[in-house]
């Protein structure tokens, strides 16, 4: 019995969106009468911080503090259209939509604002905390809420903002396979340590450490959470996860989590990151996006190492401990046969 | 390259606090089948037994005298009772029955709805309903479905979906038998996955609301409502604006609640009955018949010259949609436009099958169509470099592409960053890379050297560049 530790990398690509009958989203923002801003989604949050992305987009455009978004999502008698959370493309698509809404709202903010301090639009400024001012003079400034406000109930004039970015349909030729199947990449490298056990099978993975390239992060500890979660995604599809274990049979299929294999927590291996950020060129504020690719590097990743520690090479998923054990049986047939010939 | 500062920027770009956050870790956050009603009935399924059989009879007398029965749903009650999730955005044909007439296809696949006053009413009806099937061979393996004279699960005659006239979606470029031909050496590999659930900790559900104007209300964790509410229109055969979705707060997604299975038999339930009606999965309801990851077999021929450059790569794939298609027609696609990894392939083919089989339906999972063409390609990348006597990175730094390269799919690679990328990992790992692939950049090649042969104009960009 020896334990073996080996090293694997892996590289991958990741497409933003999708193209297929095109793919849009929309959304709508109004000011409320406090001079807060509510923006209006059909959009579902599964988890991964969709809102906070949102309501930062949203804030960063109109120029005034997070705390000043509300985000109403998702009723489709009050949101506008959105095509769902998936494909990578909510911050993506969802975002650009948020933010040209918000570019509407704010200019409706700005032209009252020129006709307050009886200066262009051009010659205004925003503070990024809510105010606007007379570029060169930062005390000829409003405060965004007060405008916002005072539109309602002294100039009668809404601030609003509408927003629709889409990606159009791409037909695929039927015979070369040509298309323009998606709006960005992202790109993730990683390099994962396994230890096995030479006796059980079993594999120990020790660490995951990815560098990801994801365009600008709008939140750097949302991102931080899937790359996380991904890692540790990845690493259960590597030598976890699925529904039959003996496909293509049917038999033994899980119905709980007592009996579907998922690692847990004193399972979960040294997982690290960097994040580079290269802005697409038409993602909001430079998105590309990070919401599925995190699981895919670290799978062939691992199944490398495995490789790397014992020689074993694994085609399927997930490797089983039973895997290891026959791949070593016929490693240490083959040096056998070797050796007496 | 540099990585841009952010400079400028006062909220994008800094961790604020979730907007949802203290919900999620008090456990205030609201899901859908956290809703209660008054009067509100519960829905659960027969589901068949068998993974291919004819429906002779569906005998209800003894359901029908468990105390609490309301009624029960056939495909009879179902207006538009054969539908395709993707139709929405013109993908053809209609396939899936909502509640089947004469044949089940998958084991779990539900026959007959029943609506009752309590959760336990209607398990015990459901286990009272007595299915008169005959058995039908079936089948499970991709390569057998493919295979003449196999059992036919479709309702057209063969088990491919079928891409403009041809079984499988396809990419041509460049001409891969000549690459072969002139490489130094060709490494070969058949990589298989298995099903994979989605595993949400919150199971698939919606509640549907008679109100009091003819309209119906509908709570749902659907990933994507308009969808939900369009395929619900549709297949009720019932004007959009009659139906509001409301969601938007998922407990789990992955890609498990893009399908539109619970929604519209809730519904129907709602309309027949004039109450509200719960229908949520039960956890092995989730495990078992709710969609999966698809299955796949992924074989990769590769051409390669001594230095680990490949010239050529072939990619057949195969992915198990099961019983339905649902999503995986356009899984299928986005396989095929991301088979041949992110590398520099001036010969590709790809053919990739969306195969039919008597199994539970798969559908969008996380990584949809790509992940495990990842895993392939890069246990393949694994062996050319040990085939090449190279270490990982450089085969790797060697293929990578770049900005101006022409990928398969004959659009060209813009925002690439897997040079840098990998540079980043490796610093990040203590690994020292030679100084020529420290050196190398995603910045567009010298044009000239390397124009591929037959290189097309590069696919439009996206019509709306940038921002305003």
């Amino acid at each position: 019995m020896a334990t073996l530790r080996g090293t694997g990398m892996a590289a991958v690509n990741y497409p933003t969106g999708m193209n297929l009958g095109g793919d849009p989203s929309q959304a709508l923002i109004h000011a409320t009468t406090s001079g807060s801003f509510n923006v209006v989604l059909a959009a579902a949050d599964l988890g991964q911080g969709l809102r906070t992305v949102m309501a930062q987009i949203a804030a960063e455009t109109l120029g005034v503090p997070y705390d000043q978004i509300v985000i109403d999502t998702a009723d489709t008698d009050t949101g506008p259209h959105d095509m769902g959370t998936f494909a990578s493309r909510a911050t993506h698509r969802v975002g650009n939509a948020v933010k040209l809404a918000a570019i509407e709202a704010r200019d409706a903010v700005l032209q009252l604002a020129s006709e307050e301090l009886e200066v262009s639009v051009e010659d205004l400024v925003l503070d990024g905390e809510g105010g606007v001012f007379v570029a060169g003079s930062p005390t000829k400034r409003l405060g965004i809420a007060d405008l916002a406000s005072r539109a309602q109930f002294q100039y009668g004039r809404t601030i609003a903002g509408r927003g629709a970015w889409m990606k159009p349909k791409s037909a695929v030729d039927p015979e070369t396979g040509a298309m323009d199947p998606d709006s960005t990449q992202a790109y993730a490298c990683t390099v994962a340590e396994v230890e096995v056990d030479t006796e059980t099978g079993i594999v120990t993975v020790l660490s995951i450490r990815s560098a990801y390239e994801v365009g600008r992060m709008i939140n750097p500890a949302l991102v931080g959470g899937q790359i996380t979660g991904g890692a540790w995604m990845g690493m259960s599809h590597a030598l976890y996860e699925t529904t039959e274990p003996y496909y293509p049979a049917r038999d033994h299929s899980p119905k709980d989590f007592a009996e579907y294999l998922m690692p847990g927590p004193h399972e979960s291996p040294v997982i690290e990151s960097v994040v580079l950020e290269v802005p697409s060129a038409n993602g909001p504020y430079g998105v590309k996006g990070v919401g599925e690719m995190t699981a895919n590097s670290p799978i062939p990743a691992i199944v490398n190492a495995i490789f790397d520690a014992t020689g074993v090479r694994v085609d399927h998923l997930p490797v089983r401990p039973e895997d290891i054990l026959r791949g070593l049986d016929d490693l240490a047939a083959a040096r056998a046969a070797e050796g007496a010939a | 390259m540099t990585t841009e500062s952010g400079a400028g920027l006062h909220t994008v770009g800094r961790s604020v606090e979730r907007y949802d956050g203290v919900g999620f870790v008090t456990g205030r956050t609201q899901y859908a089948a956290d809703l209660t009603f008054p009067r509100m009935l519960h829905l659960k399924v027969v589901r068949s037994p068998s993974h291919h059989a004819r429906i002779r009879g569906v005998d209800l007398s003894e359901a029908q005298e468990v105390p609490g029965f309301v009624r029960a749903l056939t495909h009879a009650d179902v207006p538009h009772n054969v539908y395709t999730i993707l139709g929405l955005i013109g993908v053809e044909p209609e396939e899936e029955f909502v509640l089947p007439v004469d044949r089940v296809r998958y084991k779990g696949e539900p026959i007959v709805a029943i609506l009752a006053e309590t959760e336990a009413a209607a398990y015990e009806a459901v286990a009272k309903v007595r299915l008169d099937l005959e058995e039908l061979p079936a089948v499970f393996d991709m390569d057998e479905a493919l295979a003449p004279g196999a059992p036919v699960v479709t309702h057209w005659g063969n088990n491919t979906f079928m891409y403009e006239g041809h079984e499988c979606r396809r990419v041509r470029y460049g001409d891969v038998e000549a690459g072969f031909a002139a490489a130094d050496a060709i490494v070969e590999g058949e990589y298989r996955t298995s099903p994979i659930e989605h595993a949400p900790l919150e199971t698939t559900g919606c509640i549907a609301v008679p109100e009091a104007n003819g309209r119906f209300t509908v709570h749902t964790n659907s990933q994507a409502i308009y969808f939900s509410l369009d395929n619900t229109s549709i297949i009720l055969q019932l004007a959009a604006n009659r139906l509001r979705f409301i969601g938007g707060t998922v407990g789990g997604g992955f890609g498990g609640k893009v399908d539109v299975i619970v929604e519209p038999l809730a519904t129907l339930g709602a309309m027949l009955t004039g109450r509200p009606v719960r229908y949520v999965y039960s956890r092995s309801e989730e495990m078992q018949v709710s969609s999966t990851r698809s299955a796949e077999i992924i074989r990769i021929k590769d051409g390669v010259m001594a230095d680990g450059t490949i010239v050529a790569r072939k990619v057949t794939g195969m992915a198990d949609c099961g019983a339905y298609s649902r999503q995986t027609p356009y899984a299928i696609t986005k396989f095929a436009a991301n088979a041949t990894g992110p590398y520099r392939i001036p010969n590709a083919w790809v053919d990739a099958y969306c195969v039919y089989t008597n199994r539970t339906p798969t559908s969008a999972m996380r990584g949809f169509g790509v992940t495990m063409g990842h895993f392939a390609v890069e246990v393949q990348m694994d062996k050319i470099a040990r085939l090449c006597g190279l270490d990982p990175w450089t085969v790797r730094f060697r293929n990578a592409h770049r900005n101006g390269d022409i990928k398969p799919h004959r659009k060209a690679t813009a925002d690439a960053t897997l040079i840098e990328t990998m540079q980043a990992a490796a610093e990040l790992v203590g690994v020292e890379l030679a100084p020529e692939l420290r050196a190398m950049t995603s910045a567009p090649r010298d044009a000239v050297a390397s124009a591929p042969r037959d290189a097309v104009a590069p696919a439009p960009r996206d019509a709306q560049e940038g921002d305003r």
